[in-house]
């Protein structure tokens, strides 16, 4: 019987994507943990930057730093935290799909908007979907370095330095837990209040060399760590995800084996029959 | 026992060290600083240098830091640094070869060249290559 050949070769190529599906999957599983182990090491100087900033921006309350004042929106950024490589679910087009969604509710106000992009994805995706590129970076590996996004983020940083935006909004994957990542939107500039600035010090730093200075340092490095945590946990979903997606591929590949064989064990056993049915007819005819 | 102190360094890509101090000497914008247990509330810039934490009478941990901010609470000291590589990790040939590089482009000095971004380069490169020689002599 001529399918049963065919049959057995589809298998036998369904069996080795299983292969290659399973062996992603357990990559992605250990690259998974240990970019988890990165996400939780940056979260204690965010956290401390943050304090520090909220203390010295109480006690210096007639300085107002332009990252703390909002101003009329009249032109927006958003840094868009993609991932280099698919194969990782829905994980990039869910973002996408909310990133789109926010440039629309900006530009129905007649605002414009500025994108810098991190990751290969994004690139791809606005390179599709046009939109105002300002600054772009990808190839960034499983261990994203602050020094290779800095560039992009200053390009931001000086547009709203400069009044060029007014706005800065960062989209990522929120990374929830294994089996769930959600896209999310923060807005990084000009910096939302703390809940914990009210005044319940009575003492003050000895600043060196002033207080300005070291205000727009914090600041800066804080809307820097900000983002690279962003790009270490967007690392974490992207595993988390491609494990999710790498499990379910393997699945199907086996439930299709499982579906192929009963085909081909059917297809031999009637070519079988029909052989025996000719010998046996072949031999009443003599 | 002396009095100490708790001190934490961290990098926005990790925790350097935690621990117990008897005292912190950096290098912040004017200078040196030493910093000891109950020292009033301080914050400074960082420049390029080492950070020496003082843990006991006789030990001492080293750690290079590429500029940052200090800040100082009466009984825990923070760095934030900005990027921070623990002392024994300093390649002492990669550091001389960044210094050469740097003075090369100091030396030409071309049209368009960043000066700036130069000398911030070589003051880096000639702070780490310091440190360096200071742990070589400490282990002789």
């Amino acid at each position: 019987m001529a399918g049963a050949k065919e049959i057995r070769n589809q298998i036998k190529s369904i069996k080795n994507t299983q292969k290659i599906t399973k062996a992603m999957e357990m990559v992605a599983a250990s690259k998974m943990r240990k970019a988890q182990d990165r996400m939780l090491a940056t979260r204690p100087y965010a956290q401390k930057i943050r304090q520090v900033i909220g203390h010295v921006a109480m006690a210096q309350a007639e300085y107002r730093h332009p990252y703390l004042e909002a101003r009329e929106a009249k032109r927006v950024g958003i840094i868009v935290i993609s991932t280099d490589r698919g194969l990782c679910g829905g994980l990039n087009i869910n973002l996408f799909k909310k990133t789109v969604a926010t440039m629309r509710e900006w530009q129905g106000r007649n605002v414009e908007i500025d994108l810098c992009l991190i990751g290969n994805k994004a690139m791809g995706f606005f390179k599709r979907l046009g939109g105002n590129v300002v600054a772009n970076v990808g190839h960034l590996g499983d261990k994203p370095r602050l020094n290779d996004i800095i560039g992009s983020i200053k390009v931001m940083l000086d547009a709203y330095d400069e009044g060029r935006i007014d706005r800065l909004f960062l989209v990522e994957n929120e990374f929830v837990n294994t089996m769930t990542q959600k896209p999310r939107v923060t807005t990084l500039l000009p910096l939302p209040p703390s809940q914990e600035d009210t005044l319940k010090h009575h003492w003050d730093y000895i600043y060196e060399p002033d207080t300005v200075p070291v205000l727009d340092t914090l600041l800066t490095r804080y809307v820097e760590s900000v983002i690279y945590q962003g790009v270490v946990e967007n690392v974490a979903c992207e595993m988390a995800s491609r494990m999710v997606a790498m499990k379910s591929a393997s699945d199907n590949a086996g439930e299709l084996i499982d579906e192929l064989q009963l085909v081909y064990n059917k297809a031999r056993q009637a070519a079988i029959t029909q052989e025996i049915s000719e010998i046996v007819g072949g031999a009443a005819a003599v | 026992m002396a009095m100490t102190f708790h001190v934490d360094i961290v990098s926005a890509e990790e925790s350097i060290y935690s621990g117990t101090a008897q005292m912190v000497i950096a290098p912040a914008e004017h200078g040196e600083v030493g910093i000891l247990p109950r020292h009033a509330q301080y914050i400074s810039l960082l420049k390029p240098g080492e950070v020496r934490v003082k843990t006991s009478d006789t030990e001492e941990h080293n750690v290079f830091v590429s500029g940052g901010i200090l800040e100082v609470q009466p009984h825990v000291v923070t760095i934030l640094a900005d990027t921070a590589i623990r002392a024994s990790d300093l390649d002492e040939a990669e550091v001389l070869e960044t210094k050469r590089r740097a003075e090369e482009a100091l030396a030409e000095r071309k049209a368009g060249f960043d000066y700036a971004r130069a000398q911030a380069e070589l003051i880096e490169a000639a702070a780490r290559l310091r440190m360096i020689q200071k742990l070589r002599k400490n282990i002789k």
